[in-house]
């Protein structure tokens, strides 16, 4: 058996069913294998959008999602994909060609060092140096990938390396002496931890991607039902809290509704499940909670305390944990009763800084563009989006009641993230509603991606916000920056639905408030990738926000006035 | 303050790249860095000295202990810990300075490995402190090139 086809038999030894790629010099054996194969290969036009599809793809069926891309420019391309899984903890195995062997350190045509380019954003590479370690690498690869905190693996297999014979065996026990993530929490510290909740007057959840990686939404719901405590998500986090819940506050930090900040300004117990105190959630590390008692639990050891001090740190899977945290709970003497006067708080917070925008006369709100989302999806779809502006609005006006079903670029914040993502979403949830929601600047960092999503007839809907404007940056130039707009103007864009005609999709443009539900609607129904271009208010801002380096609890905007 | 990190890694290719980015990329400084395989062949030792505050440090081994190739990361106490540099100096010397030079080496126990018409080459075994003692000492005759190993230790006792 040749080398290439032993990566063919890995991957689907690996359970692999799809994979997003597109070939080159250094990658026609591992083609050539696939060819004969009947692993579904996806052909992008760009391989961050193959980076990207294969993130969309894992985040939204729980699976690691794999790309391939040629040695040189093929692996480069693949950069910005690789570090948005790392940040965002995605299952990823990136397969790249590499010149052969023998010519690795000579600058040989298309050689680029792509392990040591990528060695700060992965969570661990290889490069195959001999061919019958290949089913081994892989075996480890998706291993590695997908437990623990998960994230990408890049394995990096010169052209011979492909073309070499050798005596297929699959791959035996995993041996990692340094790698044994810890899944269990340790019974002391969940004791402590329930104990610490029993005690609390004024608790709060504040959960994280982490919570959807682990699927832990069940045990979170129990406790916080059980103990009456309300919850607060981070942007990654958000559809492990069902936001339909009394109990729900939405999102926290810079762009969080005002309850979410002042509850966790205020709280005496802040638990922390699956997040990790960044500094988009934090503001002003002093200030933050700084009346509460820290419960921190999370896969990851070195998140514990690595921004602010944590009482109770619990390493392990939050599904896991928060279980034993319940089962202590319910065993224990308790009060439920003894947070209602910090529910009362909550719920006056809520009624008086509800999330609010000024609906203005001829405009298209964006806000309003998501709302209808929103209705018509029934809050069933999955969402997702790049950076910015309409992330955040995204985040805040729909509602997210169901994990996986939110996918964003949390941690890199990378624009031309979103479409490429709802592809993969789409290609691995084939019966669920898709919507991408981009903005007019980051829809072009990935645009060519429709024609992969018309080739293999991909019912993606894109909700372009389009205001004419790098919207955030405008934002932060309009509130600090003395409304100098530094090259965040960009109205000179293309015809955004002419483009999506072109390409095969769907297009249309909507100018008038009154057309934006049909739009929606009779793209979910056309049944074909289909690009809306929303012309909303040009000069919105996205409120409550937390100046940079200020305190959560000192928001400005967003309030009714 | 200092710490003496000694850390067990897998004898794979890259592992050292990995480690010492990681230093990098979090932004310490490594004082010295020494490599060698250990008693089982597939295992090296990294032994690493680094000038860090107790919270930084504790972060950096965190991060350490995510490589994959790295198996197990001590933070030696110095107190319970035996550490030695080895250095090659070369120093300017004469027939007139020669019997000096050779006596500076004799109390510092130090060997001497070359002796030629201008200069002599003494290698020197010792704590750091030690070596930059002799080397002060030889100064004034005019060291020409200091090779050292970088620091390796282990700890005291049975464990």
């Amino acid at each position: 058996m040749k080398g290439s086809e032993a990566i063919i038999e890995s991957l689907k030894a690996a359970g692999v069913e799809v994979v997003f790629g597109l070939p080159g010099g250094m990658v026609i054996p591992l083609y050539d294998a696939l060819y004969d194969s009947d692993l579904k290969h996806f052909l992008v036009r760009h391989e961050q959008g193959a980076a990207h599809m294969a993130d969309g793809y894992a985040r939204a069926t729980g699976r690691t999602g794999v790309c391939i891309a040629t040695s040189g420019p093929g692996a480069t391309n693949l950069v910005t994909g690789i570090a948005n899984a790392y940040m965002d903890s995605t299952p990823m195995v990136a397969i790249t060609g590499q010149a052969r062997s023998d010519l690795i350190g000579t600058d040989a045509f298309q050689e680029a060092d792509i392990t040591g380019i990528t060695e700060p954003i992965v969570k661990h590479s290889y490069l195959i140096k001999n061919p019958n370690d290949i089913s081994r690498i892989f075996k480890e690869a998706f291993y590695i990938a997908s437990t623990g905190r998960p994230g990408p693996v890049l394995i990096d297999i010169p052209a011979d390396m492909q073309l070499a014979e050798i005596d297929y065996r699959p791959a035996g026990k995993i041996d990692l002496p340094g790698y044994k993530p810890t899944l269990k929490g340790h019974k002391k510290q969940i004791i402590s931890a329930a104990k610490a909740i029993a005690a609390a007057e004024k608790p709060v959840f504040y959960a994280g991607g982490g919570m959807i990686i682990a699927g832990a939404e069940k045990e979170l719901l129990a406790i916080a039902k059980l103990m009456k405590i309300p919850v607060t998500t981070t942007l990654m986090g958000l559809g492990c809290f069902p936001e339909d819940n009394d109990l729900s506050l939405g999102m926290l930090g810079m762009h969080g509704t005002g309850y979410a900040n002042y509850a966790v300004t205020h709280s005496d117990l802040l638990i922390g499940v699956g997040a990790r105190f960044d500094d988009r959630v934090t503001g002003k590390l002093e200030t933050f909670a700084r009346h509460a008692k820290k419960i921190h639990i999370d896969m990851d050891p070195a998140e514990i305390s690595k921004n602010i001090a944590i009482d109770i740190p619990i390493v392990g899977d939050a599904k896991d944990v928060l279980a034993g945290i319940l089962a202590e709970l319910k065993a224990m003497k308790r009060e439920p009763k003894k947070t209602a006067p910090w529910l009362d708080q909550v719920i006056a917070w809520k009624k008086k800084h509800p999330l609010h925008y000024k609906d203005e006369k001829g405009s298209i709100m964006p806000q309003f563009v998501i709302e209808e989302v929103n209705r018509i999806t029934k809050s069933n779809a999955i969402l997702c989006t790049d950076v910015g502006q309409h992330q955040m609005w995204s985040a805040l006006f729909y509602t997210h009641t169901k994990p996986r079903h939110w996918i964003s670029s949390g941690g890199l914040g990378t624009m031309g993230f979103g479409f490429p993502a709802a592809i993969g979403a789409k290609v691995g949830c084939p019966d669920k509603t898709v919507i991408d929601i981009a903005g007019d600047g980051s829809f072009q960092m990935n645009i060519q991606e429709l024609a992969t999503a018309v080739c293999y007839d991909i019912p993606v809907v894109v909700c372009i916000l389009n205001n004419g404007f790098l919207g955030m940056v405008r934002q932060w130039q309009e509130l600090f920056w003395s409304k100098r707009y530094s090259e965040t103007a960009i109205s000179c864009q293309p015809d955004f639905a002419a483009v999506a005609e072109a390409y095969g999709a769907l297009g249309m443009t909507i100018t008038k408030k009154k057309d934006v539900g049909d739009a929606i609607r009779t793209a979910i129904k056309s049944k074909r990738p289909a690009v809306l271009d929303f012309r909303v208010k040009p000069e919105e801002n996205v409120f409550p926000m937390v100046p940079a380096g200020k305190s959560i609890d000192e928001m400005i905007g967003g309030h009714k006035t | 303050m200092k710490h003496i990190l000694s850390v067990l890694v897998e004898n794979k290719p890259g592992v050292l790249a990995r480690v010492a980015g990681l230093f990098s990329r979090r932004g310490f400084n490594i004082d010295s860095l020494a490599v060698g395989i250990t008693e089982n062949p597939d295992v090296s030792r990294m032994t690493i000295t680094v000038d860090a505050e107790e919270h930084p440090i504790e972060q950096v081994t965190k991060q350490l202990h995510k490589l994959i190739n790295v198996i197990k990361i001590t933070d030696l106490d110095a107190e319970k810990t035996v550490a030695r540099e080895l250095a090659l100096l070369k120093v300017k010397s004469d027939a007139k300075t020669r019997a000096e030079v050779m006596q500076l080496a004799k109390i510092f126990r130090a060997q001497i490995l070359d002796v030629s018409r201008k200069t002599i080459t003494i290698e020197i075994t010792g704590t750091f402190e030690k070596i930059d003692a002799l080397e002060q000492l030889l100064q004034p005759h005019g060291v020409v090139e200091i090779v050292r190993t970088g620091r390796i230790a282990i700890e005291r006792g049975e464990k």
